[in-house]
């Protein structure tokens, strides 16, 4: 858990962050969103004391970031930067491998751990390994980014625009490859980026933050549906908001009992993981009314009809 | 391709050895130089120990600019250093500028003759281009690759040993491969301050008008320098293909 109090930073003629409070809970995603300008990358940098804060704390798992060396600090931070920041002349594994050795782990630990990371992040350790950064694509240098800042296990992870570098195809299959991570390692981790369809698609809870200030921190589903301002309220597009609502539930969640409508043979089928967004776009299309869900197994689970999709596309 | 330049080489170094080693063979190639009886080969010394003397000299000089203007060029690359850019620049600058025979001239009532002041004016000479260097190589890593290796928790020693230094190396090696070439030729001068080397063939040719001595001096500081500059060079393509910056 990562409890930031009061966090402000001055320059001579300006206020990056303004004042900042927020606790972001334990094995969970949090976003950071805001334009450029208004401090969220200070904010984060300020997490890993890359940038020490004029005033107010962070504390790690109740311990106070100050209570240690920065560089020791960053140590037990993951930190994974836009455009990746791999080390040139290092090889892969030498790249993965950086956290671990100044830790003084030993080299069959390392080498262990690294091939644990390159087979979590779909690269053949054997085939990537003792390749050097320019040799790989972005995607792929993109991942060895992210498995070089798990390397050393790190119970808190901080992304820096993280996908900023990357073609959309590519983008969403590393957003995808993101939430697999968190979800087995446990990792907490804050995310800052400027785009708020991002920041709904991964965030457990979303900050919005203007001019350094933090003007709201809350689930996605509260962003859309009570804006605390108007700045929110455009950010996350008042014209498509209740689709916007529809794409944060899941089609498992929202699952109906088999009673809940007839479906034809050759009717519409959805995995347990679509978004009710999806469901509703492909239930227009196929001019249905009626979808079964099928589970991991591809075993029917359940059914959704437009009317119960609707029904959540409006606040509670 | 590789293999021409390679064979090249090899016949250049082989080429080099032989005339120092057992220059007496070549006697007939420079006898059309030399007129009235006068000896073709340069007798007053033996050749391989003038042309050791000679790059001895020149290493030990290299040396000291290298630990020299890369310490300064560390120095003024970080926060604190800053503000003693110009300062070095000016230096390093006049070691360049200033003559190196105005050096040697300064130099001898100071140390004496010999190989001392042929070592300052070298040594001076010589920090210029391993100095600019090393500015633009540790001035030119890559901000992100910077802003990582803090985010991973590296200190300023851990930096600059294991990621700013390794990627300005081919940099800093083109520096010294410079500074090196222009000094093999720089330290003929020394034998006019009885510094042991290959200028005491090209002076005691001008002395007594015999273009034979003049031409096989200069023709062995010649080759020296093309070999090192290639081998140096070689060494920056190896650091090169692995240090590689996208």
């Amino acid at each position: 858990m990562i409890v930031i109090e009061s966090l402000t930073k001055r320059y001579e003629s300006m206020t990056a962050v303004d004042d900042v409070s927020m606790v972001v809970e334990r094995n969970s995603i949090t976003v950071v969103v805001g334009t450029s300008g208004s401090g969220k990358s200070t904010l984060l940098r300020m997490i890993n004391r890359l940038i020490e804060p004029t005033s107010g704390r962070v504390l790690i798992d109740g311990r106070d970031t100050e209570s240690e060396a920065g560089h020791v600090l960053r140590r037990r931070i993951g930190y994974v930067i836009q455009g990746h920041g791999l080390f040139p002349h290092r090889t892969v594994a030498e790249n993965i491998g950086t956290v671990p050795r100044l830790l003084g782990w030993e080299e069959s630990r390392i080498r262990t751990r690294t091939a644990q990371l390159l087979g979590a992040l779909q690269l053949d350790p054997g085939q990537y390994s003792e390749k050097y950064p320019h040799q790989l694509s972005g995607g792929q240098q993109q991942r060895v980014g992210v498995a070089r800042a798990l390397a050393a296990e790190p119970a808190v992870l901080l992304m820096d625009e993280p996908f900023g570098a990357l073609d959309p195809i590519i983008r969403e299959k590393a957003q995808d490859d993101l939430l697999d991570i968190q979800r087995k390692f446990g990792t907490t981790i804050v995310l800052v980026t400027h785009d708020i369809d991002e920041a709904f698609r991964l965030g457990d809870r979303v900050a919005v933050m203007s001019a350094g200030r933090l003007i709201q921190y809350d689930r996605p589903e509260v962003l859309v549906t009570r804006p605390a301002d108007a700045l929110v309220a455009r950010m996350t597009g008042s014209a498509e908001r209740a689709m916007r609502l529809l794409s944060l539930t899941t089609a498992g969640e929202a699952a109906l009992p088999f009673s809940a409508c007839e479906a034809a043979a050759d009717g519409v089928v959805v995995p347990t993981s679509a978004s009710l967004r999806e469901v509703l776009s492909e239930l227009l299309w196929r001019g249905s009314e009626c979808a079964t869900v099928l589970d991991a197994d591809g075993t029917p689970c359940g059914r959704l009809t437009v009317a119960s999709i609707m029904a959540r596309g409006r606040p509670s | 391709m590789r293999r021409a330049a390679t064979i090249l080489r090899l016949a250049a170094l082989g080429l080099l050895l032989a005339f120092l080693l057992v220059p007496q063979r070549f006697a007939p190639l420079f006898a059309p130089l030399t007129a009235g009886g006068a000896p073709a080969i340069y007798d007053q010394g033996n050749l391989w120990t003038l042309a050791l003397s000679h790059l001895a000299t020149v290493l030990a000089a290299c040396v000291g600019s290298i630990v020299i203007a890369v310490a300064l060029g560390i120095l003024v690359t970080r926060p604190g250093g800053q503000e003693f850019l110009p300062l070095s620049r000016a230096v390093v600058n006049f070691g360049q500028t200033f003559p190196p025979v105005a050096v040697l001239a300064l130099a001898v009532p100071l140390v004496g003759f010999g190989e001392k002041p042929t070592l300052i004016a070298l040594f001076l000479y010589g920090l210029l281009p391993i100095f600019e260097n090393t500015v633009v190589g540790l001035g030119t890593c890559p901000a992100t690759v910077l802003e990582a290796a803090s985010g991973m928790g590296m200190n300023a020693r851990q930096k600059l040993v294991s990621v700013e230094l390794p990627l300005a190396m081919p940099l800093i090696l083109e520096g010294v491969r410079i500074s090196l070439v222009i000094n093999i030729g720089t330290a003929t001068l020394g034998s006019t301050v009885a510094a042991k080397g290959l200028g005491e063939v090209i002076i005691a040719g001008l002395l007594s008008s015999n273009m034979a001595f003049v031409l096989q001096g200069g023709l062995a500081t010649g080759l020296m320098a093309v070999l090192l500059y290639d081998g140096v060079a070689a060494l920056e393509r190896r650091l090169c293909r692995t240090a590689r910056i996208d």
